[in-house]
């Protein structure tokens, strides 16, 4: 029997959890390339920003071990050009469409906000906190609760309310559950994790900074513990509020992996550097992990790490059922 | 006119044969899809290390040759530089490759006979045979430019000494040919031939003073860029130079989607490496500070 994948964030229904990560699938078209993006539970776009970006000087990327340092820096043509051409191309495709907007003060995010709310074709905002607030001396807004619950706040109230507006936070804190807890006090009614840990290489040949950006956040596998835990840690403290988890998913089992920790929808970043089909692939091989272990709905499986020890699965299973 | 690019697919190919070519390795590989939508100048983007490898981002590499043999294989020819090449240079026959392509804008070619100066260096000439064959095919003339910094190190010498009305070598290190750079010698050649056209491969200081040669005789240039990529399917947005557009805008653009071939006048090589003040959406454009 095939494994009902529906997942919810907030109450938009995703026909499936899999999800791109954002700036990881340019504007969605080269993807398309290869695969139907209606076949995945929504597309996340890069960040967008309210003028265009040219981004961080080259080198912007470095390979490290299973993982990368990058240092694009939000490239990107701006919400005009982003309202006038890449959001109508995804809107005719019925492409679910996750739009995660960036910037540098709270007066900006909430400024992008407003022209998404009339724009068809926005299934949930995801706003990128991992930006330098530049009213605070460039201190990350994510870095903070305070800051980043202001921004929330202010995205919350001008957004359309059938719109979700997510959260997404940095793993670079000391207390992941508190910025989590004010993001949704602030308004958040989903939070996505991780965006990339900063990090640096030094190339020893050059004998200098691997990229011209000098630090850069890191991607890919070398990650997925850390966004594992923060996933966990969060879900514990915070049960009833939906996750977008990433970080280094590869397969359907590491998808796999933080849907037991508590996301119910799952990005893929790096792994499409590799494998432009990775989110088909890492869709397939989850439904069929979830069918050799017994599940009918993903539904189910969210969370399922976090049951007391001892606790089956088909203990938990039976009193579900006994107590109908 | 610019060449649209032709929709990539991704196959899990057959090494057919290995072997050395002076100082670089070339691969063939059964690539049906591929090789079938191959137009010069096109690359490929490689997965290296296997499986469960650590290493994730694809390898580009050029394409230097097609054949219908098995339904379709391509060669590439490789220089080991770090440990993505290093494992490649491993492969032997049999082993499986897994690669996207064809990628990239290819080369535009002439409508008309034309004479046409192929100026390549190191293993950027590879990418120039195929040119040359179609060029050719087309009735163009074609004088091939190939240098190094040593004998060993220019590729396909002997093929354009066949192929090309002249064939001029250079190596900085004087082991074969004429001492010095492509450059050095391409005034002369241009002049010679009259040609109407240069096309280029190479490292971005030789496409630099290639560009800077063919603007002097005021002729068009068309070069291949090599950028670090991560993906080269246009979704990561590491490649990025600053190039000119029709309206005179310089803009960031991928060179693995809307190159890696580029008219060398458009790309401001003493800017790669920066964001140039004037580009599109450059810091001081607006929200500077975000992200
Ligand atoms: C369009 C294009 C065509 C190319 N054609 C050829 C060719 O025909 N023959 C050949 O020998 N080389 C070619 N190169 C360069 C080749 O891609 C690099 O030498 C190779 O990726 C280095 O990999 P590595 O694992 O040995 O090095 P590492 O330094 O370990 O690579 C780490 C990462 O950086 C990237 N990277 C490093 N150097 C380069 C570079 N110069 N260009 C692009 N990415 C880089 C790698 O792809 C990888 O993702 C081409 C590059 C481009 C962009
Ligand atoms: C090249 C690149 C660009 C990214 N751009 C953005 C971005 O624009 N906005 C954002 O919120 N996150 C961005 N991220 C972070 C990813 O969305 C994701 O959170 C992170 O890479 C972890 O997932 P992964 O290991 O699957 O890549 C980017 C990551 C990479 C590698
Ligand atoms: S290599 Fe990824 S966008 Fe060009």
């Amino acid at each position: 029997m095939p494994v009902d994948m529906r997942t919810y964030l907030g109450h938009v229904e995703l026909v499936n959890p899999i999800t791109t990560a954002a700036g990881c699938a340019a504007s969605g078209s080269e993807l398309a390339q290869f695969f139907d993006l209606g076949r995945i539970g929504a597309l996340t776009t890069r960040s967008i920003t309210m003028a265009p970006r040219a981004g961080r000087p080259t080198p912007r990327m470095a390979e490290t071990p299973s993982g990368m340092l990058n240092a694009i820096g939000l490239q990107g043509p701006g919400v005009d050009a982003f309202l006038e051409r890449e959001l109508p191309w995804l809107a005719q495709r019925n492409v679910r469409t996750v739009v995660s907007i960036g910037g540098g003060t709270v007066a900006e995010y909430t400024a992008l906000a407003r022209r998404l709310t009339d724009a068809p074709g926005v299934s949930a905002v995801e706003v990128n906190l991992s930006c330098p607030n530049i009213e605070d001396r460039g201190r990350v807004f994510a870095r903070d609760g305070a800051a980043s619950a202001e921004v929330i706040a202010s995205v919350r109230s001008v957004m359309r309310y059938d719109v979700p507006v997510v959260a997404k936070l940095s793993p670079d804190v000391v207390d992941v559950v508190s910025v989590a807890r004010a993001c949704v006090d602030g308004g958040a009614d989903a939070l996505s994790m991780i965006n990339n840990p900063l990090g640096m290489s030094i190339d020893t040949e050059a004998m200098r900074p691997s990229l011209a950006a000098v630090t850069g956040g890191l991607s890919g596998p070398a990650i997925r513990p850390l966004a594992v835990r923060c996933v966990w840690q969060v879900h514990a403290a915070l049960p009833s509020v939906p996750i977008i988890g990433m970080g280094g998913v590869l397969t359907g089992r590491d998808a796999f992996e933080l849907i037991l920790a508590g996301a119910c929808v799952v990005a893929v970043g790096t792994a499409l550097f590799h494998d432009p089909y990775a989110c088909l692939r890492i869709l397939r091989e989850l439904e069929e992990l979830l069918a050799a272990r017994g599940f009918h709905r993903l539904a189910d499986a969210v969370g399922l790490a976090h049951r007391p020890p001892g606790a089956s699965t088909r203990h938990r299973i039976d009193l579900e059922e006994s107590s109908l | 006119m610019r060449e649209t690019p032709v929709t990539p697919v991704q196959v899990t190919g057959t090494v057919l044969t290995t072997r050395r070519v002076d100082a670089y390795h070339a691969l063939t590989v059964v690539a049906p899809g591929i090789a079938e939508r191959f137009r010069p100048g096109h690359f490929v983007a490689v997965a290296v290390g296997g499986a469960q490898t650590s290493m994730l981002t694809r390898r580009a590499f050029s394409i230097h040759d097609v054949k219908p043999d098995y339904s379709g294989t391509v060669e590439f020819v490789f220089t080991v530089r770090g440990p993505g090449t290093a494992w490649l240079a491993e492969r032997r026959a049999r082993d499986t490759l897994d690669l996207v392509g064809p990628l990239g804008r290819p080369f535009p070619l002439p409508r008309d006979p034309v004479t046409c100066v192929l100026v390549g260096g190191e293993y950027g000439s590879a990418t120039l045979f195929p040119v040359a064959d179609v060029l050719q095919q087309r009735g163009c003339r074609v004088d091939f430019v190939l240098g190094a910094a040593s004998a060993d190190r220019v590729f396909g010498a002997l093929r354009a000494r066949r192929m090309g009305e002249t064939t001029t070598l250079t190596t900085e290190d004087g082991s074969l040919g004429l001492r010095g750079r492509v450059t050095d010698v391409l005034p002369g050649v241009i002049a010679d031939v009259r040609a109407d056209v240069v096309y280029a491969c190479g490292p971005m200081s030789m496409l630099r003073g290639v560009t800077a040669v063919a603007v002097e005789f005021d002729i068009p240039v068309q070069v291949a860029v090599e950028e670090r990529m991560a993906c080269g399917v246009g979704v990561c947005m590491t490649c990025v130079l600053p190039v000119i557009g029709d309206d005179g805008v310089t803009r960031m653009v991928r060179s693995c989607v809307e190159g890696p071939v580029f008219r060398g006048e458009r790309v401001r090589f003493d800017d790669v490496g920066t964001i140039p003040f004037d580009a599109l959406g450059a810091p001081g454009g607006g929200s500077r500070n975000a992200g």
